[in-house]
């Protein structure tokens, strides 16, 4: 920690600021997108977090697992919960309705 | 409210231990048993220039099968969930497909530029695991990558799924074999002196751990690969089922 430089140090605190920021917007976000691409976001800075403390490996992984793959697997997954979510309200909907009309009749 | 008050008073209780943590640190100023070990005799031993890889395929190397393992056994589970999906869909499957809204032009033309360089960069990083950062999970991910860029810039693009699985289980085998091996003719298992050492440094250097690394990328890389054209051809045909 002794041998950084005053700009890498710089840099690092601001990093670190970003990643509590992006990992903020990650949890509070309301459109799911959003809280994906915050969360990739924290994987980018962690891994430039991991390449200042001398980790490269590490900072491969991250990088390439964690904002990389990760994100896009969220992504696809999102695609797949969307269109159940539909069929799941069109359900609910249909249940409701079936309910509402026993509920008359009776 | 009670709910709330328990939650912050454990929040601060952590925040105090991490505090005391952080507040009484002091940087080591020499390695400890360990880590000198590992520093002093990785070159002589092993012969890979970088130590990481070295821990990672040779000292620890059962614990890589073990992790190999379970990046396996999800995509295995993926594959095997997504299938369902995939079996029901079959028919419409064949069925001429709607067409979609093209891709941007500049997504499928950077695809065509980008994905062979970044292809290349992954072999370049698990083929040379022993000498710079990184190895067969980095890698193997930059390999997946590129097939994400693939099948982003064209989401009809169909994988072979058999090649993959025969590239994955294939580089798996041999890889418990070169391990098997590694116990009938050198030390034990996976251990990297199967092939000479040869001079630190060099590409055919280290043993045998250049030839493992590059079996992990292969299947790390075709792991990942399946896990993402299976999620995108099931929501491909779920979609063209709902119109």
């Amino acid at each position: 920690m002794n041998s950084m430089s005053p700009l890498i140090l710089g840099l690092s605190v601001l990093l670190c600021v970003t990643l509590i920021g992006a990992a903020l917007v990650a949890i509070r976000a309301t459109r799911l997108p959003i809280a994906i691409l915050a969360a990739g976001l924290v994987s980018l800075i962690a891994s430039i977090l991991f390449l200042v403390l001398a980790a490269p490996d590490v900072a491969m992984t991250e990088a390439a697992i964690g904002s990389g793959l990760t994100t896009f697997l969220f992504f696809f997954v999102l695609a797949r919960v969307r269109g159940a979510e539909k069929d799941g309200d069109e359900l609910a909907g249909d249940e409701l309705a079936g309910v509402k009309h026993d509920g008359v009749g009776k | 409210m009670i709910k709330r008050a328990i939650a912050l008073l454990l929040t601060l209780a952590v925040g105090a231990l991490f505090a005391s943590l952080l507040v009484g640190y002091v940087p080591d100023s020499e390695l400890n048993h360990t880590a000198r070990y590992y520093a002093e005799r990785t070159a002589e031993d092993i012969g890979a220039a970088n130590i990481v890889t070295a821990i990672i395929v040779t000292y620890r190397g059962l614990d890589t099968l073990g992790e190999v393992t379970v990046l396996f056994i999800s995509a295995a589970i993926v594959g095997l969930v997504l299938a369902q999906g995939r079996v029901l869909n079959n028919a419409p499957n064949n069925a001429p497909r709607q067409t979609r809204a093209p891709v941007s032009e500049l997504l499928s033309t950077g695809s065509r530029v980008l994905t062979p360089l970044i292809l290349l960069l992954g072999v370049y990083v698990f083929v040379n695991g022993h000498l710079t950062p990184g190895g067969g999970f980095q890698g193997g991910a930059i390999v997946a990558s590129g097939m994400l860029l693939l099948l982003l810039a064209d989401p009809l693009k169909q994988f072979s799924h058999r090649l993959i699985a025969v590239l994955e289980s294939l580089s798996g085998l041999l890889f418990v074999g070169i391990g098997v091996l590694g116990v009938l003719l050198a030390g034990g298992f996976l251990d990297n002196r199967l092939l000479p050492i040869g001079t630190l440094g060099e590409l055919f250097s280290a043993g045998v751990i250049p030839v493992i690394y590059s079996l992990i990328g292969l299947k790390v890389g075709a792991e990942f690969s399946s896990m993402l054209a299976s999620l995108s051809e099931t929501n491909h045909t779920e979609n063209s089922e709902e119109t």
